[in-house]
Order: C-alpha cells, then structure tokens, then sequence
C-alpha cells in the first residue's frame, strides 16, 4: 500500500505516476480517464459524488479511489468485492463478520457520506489511516438500530495484548476503545477523535428497546426546548387566543395534516362559542364547525416567511414551505382581507 | 382414574433429566395411597420440586407424572415432544423456550430453528384440550399460530416473548377462533405489524379476556373495538395498549374498566386538551387495584402528575419508555411509598436514584436502562454514586440490572455491604473493558465482593476490565450460581476453569469475545450434563476441541455455527446443551452438530 494515495484529493493528473506499482491497473486508468465514472465502490448512494462526480471531484480522483480499492484488494486477505452495497441491511447476523470494504478517503466533500459502514476484522489490519473525520453514523443519534452497528470482529487472540495495554495506560474511554479491535482510531491531528466502532450486541439492549429509547430522545429534546435532529417548531398564534401554540412542521407531511392538527389544537377556543363540550359525538360535531369557520370566510391560515412577509399557506409545495416558514398566524377574515379572496378560492379547491 | 390401570403403566425413562429411579417397587416404602398421594402432589406448581417428587420411587413418579398439569422445557431442542407426550398424558399448560439468550441481541443467524410447529403438531394429537402455550425465542409462524388458534378448542392463553417469525395476521386466527381466550401477551417480538386490524377480530361473544397485552406493536387499532372489548370483557385485569392509544382514549378505557390490576398506557401526553388534566386524575384516583404501572410513553412534568393518585399502592412501576428527568423521577416517587419494582431510563441520572433511595424503602427490584446505548461522547446517564445511593436507601434490593458507563471497586463493595442480599447482580458497563475509573485497576474486586457478600446469588453478569482473578473468586465463592454472562473479560484458559471448577449449581453459561481455548473447554465435560446449555462466541475455541468435547460426551448436542469468513478450524459459534432427543433433526446448514 502506497500511502500518497490518500493524499490524493486536490491533486490533477500527477497522481497517475503513483499507480505505476500496479501496472495492469494503470492500462484501465487510462482508458477509464476519458469515460464515465463506474461506481466500482458502490458509492451510490453518496450523493456528492454520484452528481457532483465531474464538479466536486476529479475524474482521476474516482479512478484512484477505484484503483486504491482495487489495490488494497489485492494485498488483503479475504477483503470484500466492491460490488457489495455498503448500505446492506446488517441487522441480520448473518453479515456479522463482513470483511474491510473499500477504505473511505478523509474527503471533504463528504464522499464519506453518513450512511457508509465500515466492517472491520479484528485480525486483520484495519484501515486505520483511512478514516474520515468522524463522519460515521453510529447510530449515535439512536434513530437507527442494527443497521448501523459497525462490525468489529474481535480476534480473541488478539485480547490479552490488548487488555496489558489496557492497564498498563491510562485508561481512557478513547483509548480502552482502541485497544478492541478498533484499529480505526488513528485520525488526523485536526479532526475530532473518531467515532468508536461498535460491536455486534454490545451494549446487550435488545432491539425493541432501541427504538423506544429513539424517539423518547427526541420527545425529552422537545420538552427542554431543544429541538432534536428532525423537529421543527414554530409558534402558532391565533386571534382572540389566550396563548400561543407550537407545532413541529417536521411531524407533518402535506397541508392536509397541519391543517387537520391546527384545527384539534385550537377548536377548543372556538368552542367556547359553541357551547360546552359534553358527549364525546360532539367532539366531532364541534371540529367540523371548526373546520367550517376555518374553511370559511372567517379564518385563514398565514405564516411568515424567513423575509418576514406574510404569506398564505398553501402556495408552495410542502418542503419548500417549512424550509421557508418561521411561525404560523390564524387571522380572521376580517384582518386578511387582501388574502381572503384567494383563501375562498382555496377553501373551495382544497375541499 | 382406574389407579390399577396406572400401574400397570410403563415408566419412560428419561436420562439425563432423571437418573434410574432408585427404589424397587415395594409396599413398605411408599406407605400412601395414591388416593392420598395425587391431591397432595396436585399442589406442587414448581417444576423443580415435581422433578424431585418423581425420581422418589416409581410409585411417585408415576403420580406425579399424571398429576401434572404445567410442563416447562427450558431449552426445546433438549427434549423431542414425542418424549414429553409420552411421559405427561395429561398436560394443560405447555411453556417453551428456543434460542440462546444472545439471540436477542443479534449473535444467533436467523433460521436457526426453534420452530414451534412441530410441536404443536405433536400437542395436538396428545393434549387437544391444551390451554396454556408460553412460549420465549421461539420462531413461531402464521401458519403455526392458525394452527394453534384451529386445533385447540380449549385454548387460553398465550403469552409470546422475544419470539419471531409471525406478523398480525397470525394474531388474527388466535383472535377470531380462540372462543375461550383469557390471555393474549405478545412482548417484544419481531413482529411483522401489518395492521391493526387484528383487534377487530375478537368475536363480539367473547368475554372472557383477562390478560391483553398489545404495548408493543406499532400499528393503530380500531379505538371503538377495543372499547367495547374491554366494555364486555368484566374479569380483565391486564391491560396494556400501544403508543397509539392516547390520553383521552386512556381515560375512557380505564372508566370502562376500573377493575385492572395492571395497565400499560399508550402515549402520555397530548397537544389537544379536551378534558382537564384534573379529570383524568380523577380516573386513576377511581383505580383501587392498580399494583402496576407501565407504558408512559413521552411523558412530561405535566402529565405524569395524573397517575399519583393510583401510586400508594403501586409495586411495580416501569418507566423504561418514559424519559424523565431527575426532579420528574423524584416527584412521582415521593407517592410510589410501596413500590418493590422500578424500571427506568438512565436519563433520571444519579439524582434520580438518590430519589429512589430516600422514597422507596421497600424496594426489591430496579433496572435502569441506558437512553442511548451507542452514544459514547458527552453521555450523562447513571455512575457508581446513583447506585451507592439506592442501595443505601433500599436494603431488600435483591435484584439489579444497572447499564452504566463507569464504576469503581469500592462503589459495587459498598452497594452489597448495605445489600447483602443480591440473587440477580447483572452489571454492564457500556464501555468495552472499562477498568475502575478511580484507580485504574481491573473490576475483579467489584464483582469479588459480589461473590463474597451475597451467598444467595444466582445471576451474575459481569462486565468492564476483568482478568482471570474474577473468574477466581467466582468459582471459588458464588456456589449457588445458576446462570452467569461474560463478555469481553478474561486473560486466559484459567477463568474458564475457576468457573466449570466451582459454581455447582451452574445451569447457563453464556460467553462471547473472551481468550478462553479448548483447554478450558474441555476442563468442564463432566459438568455440562449437569447444565441446561453453554454458549461461547468468538473464543479461542477449534473445531478439533469441540469434536473431542462431541465425542467424549455423547448426550451432548455440540453445535458450531459456520461464518462464511471464519476460518475453516475455528469454532466461532458454540452452542452447547444436554439433550434427550439426540442431534437436531432440522439444523440449518450452518449448524453442525459434531
């Protein structure tokens, strides 16, 4: 292994000499350089280099990656084909001891993408002056479980060594993590310390409890006002309300639910007009009145953009919305009298 | 019962559960009547007390044989159910356990077996009027549970745990056909939930559920079927729904049934608020026999305050899927005054447990699981000061399962000085061969002291930087060790030896990624006929080792699971087990058994 080639991002051409140790390779480079990139190393679903394949990257660069691959291929054992989707799904243990894949290159276009996963043997060298800066996903945020334990085969045979090391050093939770197979840990000076790889069934939580544990952390994030990795809050004010609202735009896919959901959240101020509440058959009763004043004349939904225009909801596409969307107003007709036009017209196209 | 007639029974002999009988069948020996014998015997629930009630004399073998109702197989490749059918003609109750335990946490391929169906088969034919099935890891499909729901007309109940293979449609032949059931409990399955369609099912005669336990499936079911279900159902006392069912809905099925003993809520919060919080309140206030509480799902300040009223006479209470905070954990327990049992997330912290000690003296249980197993930076959670306060506070703390991500020597020795009394001491800290934080050493005293304080110990799981001094002291002192789980811990052969040396009372061994070779291995022939199974994954076991263990003990099942990458003399994966029925007649092709 030749380790220029890692230092490969940036460079032109000048990095084809560095392939002349594998002379057959260097034929295929060649007629490689003016074709289009194959995605040898399956990285497909790295989104920046399947579109910015020509802008963020050089062609010599994907053909070295591909020839890197293929070269280390060639001196390691039992490495895997690169053919192999790395987006496997590794729940199953049957993928448990999946050899080294392709080594991911301390890019910073992010080649190295979150969804990538290295598979390690213990045994075996590990690429450990390979890793990018600590863009894995281990699942760190939770949300996903067996498909992002990383696996690490722990060659028992390796341990003893390891645990002298363990106690002869200071140890520290990086460097315990270290000595476990982990021959990953060796980063660039200016990175963060690398994420550490995981083990198979360890920690012993079973499955159904990670899942639980996933989207209560992100709920507990909501509670302290902190948003978590996906929710989106916006205040949500009404005329003649006592107190504002918040809503997550992230938990709702189309208008028709952030509408349906504003309408559970605030009948309860417009009932009080209707009367009291009672039987649970009114409940309805009463959101369907709801839905009418909304629907009607009387209410209009706006929300204010990042230029802090008021605007009516229901122009853009959903994604474009909440991209754009700081809170959310219900108005009464009479405020929105420049709006309320187009929001009949709405009204009636949406129902 | 024609008692003639049953003596003239043959007596299946089963080997290495029950040794020859020991006594010729004479008079003076066995001076009762079997008219005395059958009722008394009649009594006897445990299945280890019937085990020895029947190796006695012949006489009583045979009365017990036919007196028992329950049957329990804890390993179902350790017996064929020929054998068992052959044994216990009259059998009501049947539970069943299948995979080794590190099945749950991914290490077991799937399609390793343990399908329930041929037993169902051979159950059919014999115990038509079965009425119980509980069955744990077992793979259990469609068709197996429309089998089950079609054969027996008697049926109950049946309890699934950690079991896989079946998707709602199977929950919908047991709930269509099953006329008598009294029990459904499906807990943490790999389910394929298709729908919620399932509860719809439940025929409108049906009014004799007691147990209906769905808090883990996904899928929405049909709020007013499950209304009228609990409307009709007036002997439910276990009822625990699923994140779908909110507070409102809650409120209206607990006024339908005030009687429950235990509840599982659905999600524990709500944007609309219809009702007050003060109404709700009120309805757990009108729930008298409430003993457990569960479920809780995204729970907050200022909805959890509703179920104080119910919580003088909680015992159990399991906030595993409620992430609350410390002062959040504190408040609740300030009304929890009789709880025995408390499972939380390690987002309380230590203040959280120190709440624990002071408000919870009769506290005999306590798990706390990690929020977030796999973040290893910037993780709060619980440390050795949390666990010193709860035991400081709860002296009858016999049972402790503790995820943590440090902990030191003297912290696990003074928690079982003020505990003595530990019988399940399973301790995991996150970190692979994490050492005492404090001095640096290994946490072979820790566990040392465990051992040494605690005689009535019977489930160790240890954990953190361990050296074959640990393996030491538990050989040496944990003498009524049943069941004990290693990983990553030991130096060599020796640890394995210390333990198969001692522990007498050893009955599961499970060990993964320890230095231990056959040496060891086969230090401990003469013991693994006396043990339900022993598991031992990425070891430095061979082949060649296990086929002398195979050879040298033939009423083994030594079974070694092929990797595709692993070479051809390792032994990655060893399952070990005594058996009856001889090698697995359905082992997958990457199962040999030697």
């Amino acid at each position: 292994m030749s380790p220029p080639l890692l230092d490969v991002e940036g460079d032109g051409q000048g990095n084809v000499s560095l392939m002349t140790s594998v002379s057959s390779m260097e034929s295929i480079f060649q007629k490689n350089a003016g074709l289009t990139e194959r995605n040898y190393l399956g990285l497909s679903d790295c989104s920046s280099v399947d579109s910015s394949a020509v802008s963020g990257i050089s062609d010599v660069k994907r053909n070295n990656l591909n020839l890197k691959a293929t070269e280390l291929r060639l001196g390691l054992p039992g490495s895997q084909s690169p053919e192999r989707d790395p987006d496997a799904d590794l729940a199953s243990s049957e993928s448990l001891d999946e050899k080294p894949l392709f080594p991911l290159l301390p890019s910073k276009d992010g080649i190295c993408s979150g969804s990538q996963k290295i598979f390690v043997s213990g045994n075996k060298r590990g690429f450990s002056d390979t890793i990018d800066e600590g863009k894995w996903m281990f699942g760190s945020s939770g949300t996903d479980s067996d498909t992002s334990n990383v696996n690490v085969k722990i060659s028992p045979g390796v341990q003893p060594a390891m645990i002298k090391d363990a106690t002869s050093k200071v140890a520290s939770q990086e460097k315990t993590h270290a000595t476990f197979g982990t021959n990953l840990n060796k980063v660039n000076a200016s990175n963060p310390p690398a994420a550490k790889a995981q083990v198979v069934g360890w920690p012993p939580v079973r499955s159904f409890r990670k899942n639980i544990l996933a989207t209560n952390s992100k709920t507990n994030d909501e509670v302290d006002g902190k948003p978590g990795p996906g929710a989106l809050f916006v205040k949500v004010s009404m005329d003649g309300a006592p107190y504002l609202r918040k809503v997550d735009l992230r938990s709702y896919t189309t208008y028709q639910q952030l509408s349906s959901a504003l309408e559970k959240m605030f009948s309860c101020f417009t009932l009080g007009q209707c009367g009291s509440q009672g039987a649970p058959g009114r409940e309805s009763l009463s959101e369907s009145k709801l839905r009418d004043l909304l629907h009607g004349s009387e209410y209009v939904l706006t929300y204010e953009d990042k230029d802090g225009d008021w605007m009516l909801v229901g122009d853009v596409p959903w994604d474009m919305f909440i991209g754009s969307c700081k809170r959310l107003k219900i108005m009464k007709g009479s405020d929105a009298i420049g709006l309320a036009p187009r929001a009949m017209e709405k009204s009636k196209n949406r129902s | 019962m024609d008692l003639n007639q049953k003596r003239t029974r043959t007596v299946d002999r089963v080997d290495s559960v029950d040794p020859d009988l020991v006594s010729p069948e004479s008079t003076p020996m066995c001076p009762f009547p079997d008219e005395v014998l059958e009722p008394v015997l009649s009594l006897i629930n445990s299945h280890k007390d019937r085990s020895s009630v029947s190796l006695v004399c012949k006489d009583w073998y045979n009365a017990e044989r036919w007196s028992r109702r329950h049957v329990f197989i804890g390993n179902c490749y350790s017996v064929s159910p020929e054998i068992v059918v052959g044994r216990f003609p009259k059998i009501r109750s049947v539970t069943l356990k299948g995979k080794p335990r590190f099945s749950d946490f991914n290490l077991v391929p799937e399609d390793w077996g343990a399908d329930v169906y041929p037993w169902l088969s051979v159950l059919a034919k014999a115990y038509p009027f079965l009425e119980e099935l509980r069955l744990k890891r077992m793979a259990v499909s469609d068709e197996s549970l429309e089998f089950l729901a079609m054969n027996f007309p008697e049926f109950k109940a049946l309890s699934l745990l950690s079991c896989d293979g079946f998707s709602t449609d199977g929950l919908k032949a047991i709930a269509t056909h099953c006329r008598n059931l009294a029990e459904l409990d499906i807990q943490e399955n790999g389910i394929d939930d298709l729908g919620g369609d399932w509860l719809s099912c439940f025929p409108e005669t049906l009014t004799t559920l007691q147990v209906l336990n769905f808090a883990s499936l996904n899928s929405e079911v049909s709020f007013s079927d499950l209304e009228k279900l609990v409307t009709r159902c007036k002997s439910l006392r276990v009822l625990k729904v699923n994140r779908t069912i909110n507070l409102d809905q809650l409120q209206k099925l607990l006024l339908r049934a005030p009687q429950l003993t235990e509840l599982g809520t659905g999600t524990f919060t709500q944007d609309l608020v219809t009702r007050p919080v003060a109404d709700l309140e009120a309805t757990f206030g009108s729930c008298k026999n409430l003993l457990t509480i569960s479920g809780l799902w995204d729970t907050n300040s200022l909805y959890l305050p509703v179920i104080y009223p119910a919580c003088a006479s909680l015992t159990f209470l399991n906030l595993s899927c409620a992430a609350l905070r410390s002062f959040e954990l504190a408040m609740l327990l300030i009304h929890c005054k009789s709880l025995r049992r408390l499972w939380v997330l390690d987002t309380v912290g230590d203040m959280g447990l120190e709440a624990v000690g002071s408000w919870c003296p009769l506290l005999e249980e306590l798990r706390v699981f990690p929020a977030d197993p796999f973040e290893q930076e910037n993780v709060a959670g619980v440390t050795e000061s949390g666990f010193v306060a709860v035991s400081r506070g709860c002296p009858k703390l016999h049972y402790v399962l503790y995820f943590c991500h440090q902990m030191t020597n003297a912290a696990v020795a003074t928690v079982v000085q003020n505990c003595p009394g530990f019988t399940h001491f399973r301790l995991c800290i996150m970190n692979l061969g994490q050492p005492d934080y404090v001095t640096n050493e290994p946490m072979d005293e820790a566990f040392g002291a465990v051992v040494r304080t605690c005689p009535n110990l019977q489930r160790l799981a240890v954990s953190g930087l361990l050296t074959d001094l640990t393996f030491e002291y538990i050989g040496k002192y944990a003498k009524n060790l049943e069941i004990l789980s290693v990983a990553f811990a030991g130096s060599s052969d020796l640890g394995l030896k210390y333990v198969l040396g001692g522990c007498p009372r050893l009955r599961k061994l499970e060990i993964r990624d320890c230095p231990f070779g056959n040496a060891a291995l086969l230090s401990g022939l003469t013991k693994y006929e006396s043990m339900r199974s022993l598991w031992m994954s990425a070891c430095n076991l061979t082949m060649n080792g296990c086929r002398v263990l195979a050879k040298e003990m033939p009423r083994l099942n030594v079974e070694v699971m092929k990797d595709e990458d692993s070479e051809d003399s390792q032994a990655h994966k060893v399952y070990i087990y005594r058996t009856v029925a001889g090698p697995r007649r359905d082992a997958p092709p990457f199962v040999l058994t030697l």
